[in-house]
């Protein structure tokens, strides 16, 4: 999977935890590549994996096995210093914008923070940067940068994350659900801001989010997350017409949209999401699948390439059947 | 709205006013409320965050503050009584009996440290003085019908122990147990992952159906509404805005901000990168709202009347839906067409 172009690549990446003195893999053995200027969506239901995911790349914690290789440079080889160097164009956003912004300081001083740890000393060089950023995410800079976060509201909030993750002219911004907490009217207005910001300053993306239709609008290429693997990797539009894993097809049959008024959607997945610390033998997801058979108990299916840029881990992928 | 239509429904809030003094002011946090809900229905409240909806549930079964910080007018009528001017004595024997709640965070209505086959009895016990031994059985068959697995073993457990999912189905057996009429269910599936939402919402459908149970689903995905509600009612700053039936709405939205709200989600039908209908800005301060049309400073279609003139809820001659506008959006035929 490894792409000529890739600006980031994830190779046998495996995160592990400790929970009530056991250790357990949060993410096992995964693999990925993130090409220059895509945003790659990564979904799946909570616990999954894709916020240690998010995390294992900009190396919060590092990975426990594998590596991330940047702008073609193993990070887990960088000291602390090259890795300082390297953090300021891999940024990270989070869900709770509120929460993310230290409450007592002013707008203007937390947009530029990230500059001032960069070792930028001259004052009204960073006021200009602020003012630009904040102007970019359409954040009016007079009447904002004197005041503390608990003024705005979740959306504006957002924005002001965005403009600090923007300040430091970033290559790549793992944003990690970074629409949830917001209602959808100001969910669109971010969004839109995301995809304005991607062109405006040559951004590549890797888009965390549980919700499909939003994932579907910004993205170039999904990933679906399950129990800390992949199930399946494909184009945006491909995966939403053609979903080869049974756990894919049952997401998507799952999401109520305004077409399906008063009609039965498809049968929901039935049965709960496994303990990541006792996952299933072979498929991860065979608890839960209609189209189990003895083999996925007994064997793990490989995350295999079906048709071009078409990943998928399933002894038995749903398109293969229809032919 | 028209009183004359039929004999008296399940519930019918009438011109109902939440407010509350904070000490930055009053906020309108429910203001003017009319609506009424028929037998084994299931009415659908949708609105953004802060719209309402939260408060007027809890208003309607009357779980607010009694500190004086809460503003109440309006009637609540429920089986043609009014509980508002209900004793609170009286009030209880209603609550978890005739009228049920299930809130987002399934912990709030839980116990999580006493085993959930108790909590279970207890209400079977307490509200329908059903014999120990009897109501240990029915507490089984309830586990069993919202379909968690092993249901016997399963009464020992505590609800700490169990994921958000089963939380969220215990708290649904519970307000079942006491046989409601109505049962209000205010974002149940909100902090829950997909596929678990579509279990929890499918075994609520089956519970109402069976039941023939009127339930008031609130949430703020019209996705939601359009799959699972009859009939369904608009909020915004306090305020219904429109009012019908759940396919008359998606299919005919006559008013803006309900036209604004479909759009600004993104459709699955559209292909990857389609530029979303934002609605810009953010719905007003309750503490100072506008005296014209709430939604007009984020209203493409606003004139000058929109921003001095609040618009009555009102319908046309030939149909019982109801809109709050101005100047409402044509009805677009060849949609169905
Ligand atoms: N610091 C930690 N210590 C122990 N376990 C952890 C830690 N962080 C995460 N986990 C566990 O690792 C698994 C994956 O968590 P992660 O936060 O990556 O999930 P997620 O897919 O982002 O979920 P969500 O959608 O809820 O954000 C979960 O089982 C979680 O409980
Ligand atoms: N106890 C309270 N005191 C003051 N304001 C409140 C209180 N509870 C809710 N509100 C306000 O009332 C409005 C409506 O809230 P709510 O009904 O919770 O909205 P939602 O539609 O999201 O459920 C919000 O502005 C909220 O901040
Ligand atoms: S490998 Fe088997 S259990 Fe796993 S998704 Fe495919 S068919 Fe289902
Ligand atoms: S009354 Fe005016 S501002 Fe309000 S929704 Fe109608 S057109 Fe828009
Ligand atoms: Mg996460
Ligand atoms: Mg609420």
């Amino acid at each position: 999977m490894s792409a000529l172009n890739a600006l980031l690549s994830i190779e046998n990446m495996t995160v592990e935890y400790t929970n009530q003195g056991q250790r357990f893999a949060a993410i096992s053995d995964i693999n990925i590549d993130i090409a220059e200027g895509e945003t790659l969506g990564l979904v799946g239901e909570s616990g999954c994996g894709k916020s240690t995911t998010g995390r294992a790349i900009i190396q919060l914690p590092a990975p426990t096995m594998g590596k991330v290789t940047f702008e073609g440079r193993d990070l887990s080889e960088l000291n602390h210093e090259e890795m300082r160097q390297v953090r300021r164009r891999l940024q990270i956003i989070f869900q709770d914008p509120v929460s993310s912004l230290n409450p007592r300081r002013k707008v203007k001083d937390i947009v530029a923070e990230p500059l001032v740890i960069a070792g930028m000393k001259d004052a009204a060089e960073r006021e200009r940067r602020v003012r630009e950023v904040l102007e970019a995410v359409g954040v009016d800079p007079d009447t904002a940068m004197d005041r503390r976060p608990h003024q705005f509201s979740g959306g504006q909030c957002q924005r002001i994350c965005i403009a600090r993750a923007l300040i430091m002219e970033p290559k790549l911004i793992v944003c990690d659900e970074p629409v949830s907490a917001l209602d959808v009217s100001v969910q669109a207005q971010i969004l839109n801001l995301l995809e304005d910001m991607k062109e405006r300053y040559g951004l590549t993306l890797l888009f965390i989010s549980h919700d499909l239709a939003v994932v579907k609008n910004i993205s170039d290429r999904v990933a679906v997350m399950y129990l800390g693997k992949f199930c399946e990797l494909a184009d945006s539009a491909r995966i939403y017409e053609a979903p080869a894993h049974p756990y894919t097809a049952g997401l998507m049959a799952t999401i109520p949209d305004l077409s399906t008024i008063g009609a039965d959607a498809g049968p929901a997945l039935m049965g709960e999401i496994p303990s990541p610390l006792n996952p299933p033998s072979g498929c991860h997801f065979r608890t839960r699948c209609p189209h189990a058979q003895e083999r996925c108990a007994a064997e793990e299916p490989e995350f295999r390439q079906i048709e071009s840029g078409h990943h998928v881990a399933c002894h038995f992928p749903l398109t293969e059947q229809e032919s | 709205m028209d009183s004359k239509t039929s004999a008296s429904p399940l519930l019918e809030v009438v011109d109902l006013y939440t407010h509350f003094d904070t000490p930055r002011g009053v906020a309108h946090a429910v203001d003017g409320v009319s609506f009424r809900l028929e037998r084994g229905r299931t009415l659908g409240i949708v609105g953004e965050s802060g719209s309402g909806k939260s408060v007027l549930s809890r208003t309607i079964i009357d779980i607010l503050a009694k500190d004086g910080s809460v503003l109440n007018q309006g009637e609540v009528r429920f089986e043609g009584r009014d509980l508002m001017a209900l004793p609170e004595k009286d009030m209880r024997e209603i609550r978890g009996r005739e009228i049920a709640m299930v809130f987002q965070d399934p912990m709030s209505s839980l116990n999580p440290v006493k085993k959930i086959g108790k909590q279970i009895t207890e209400v079977l016990v307490k509200r329908l003085g059903m014999p120990g031994a009897e109501a240990k059985r029915r507490a089984v068959e309830l586990i069993e019908s919202v379909g968690i697995p092993d249901a016997a073993q399963q009464l020992d457990r505590f609800p700490m122990h169990l994921s958000g999912g089963m939380r969220q189905r215990v708290a649904i057996a519970i307000a079942l147990a006491g046989e409601p009429k109505l049962l209000i269910a205010d974002e149940p599936t909100t902090a829950l992952d997909v596929t678990i939402q579509a279990q929890i919402l499918d075994l609520l459908r089956r519970q109402q159906v069976e039941r023939n149970m009127a339930v008031i689903l609130i949430t703020h995905d019209l996705g939601i509404v359009a799959q699972y509600t009859d009939d369904v009612v608009v909020m915004y700053a306090g305020q219904i805005v429109e009012s019908c039936s759940t396919e008359e709405l998606i299919r005919r939205p006559r008013m803006p901000y309900t036209e604004a709200l479909m759009n600004s989600a993104p459709n699955l039908a559209d292909p990857p990168h389609t530029r979303l209908d934002a609605i810009p800005g953010m719905p007003p301060n309750l503490l100072r709202v506008p005296q014209g049309c709430r939604f007009a400073d984020r209203c493409p279609y606003a004139a000058e009347k929109c921003s001095t003139e609040m618009p009555a809820l009102a319908h046309d001659e030939d149909s019982s839906h109801i809109y709050a506008c101005w100047y409402p959006l044509e009805v677009k035929e060849a949609v169905s067409a």
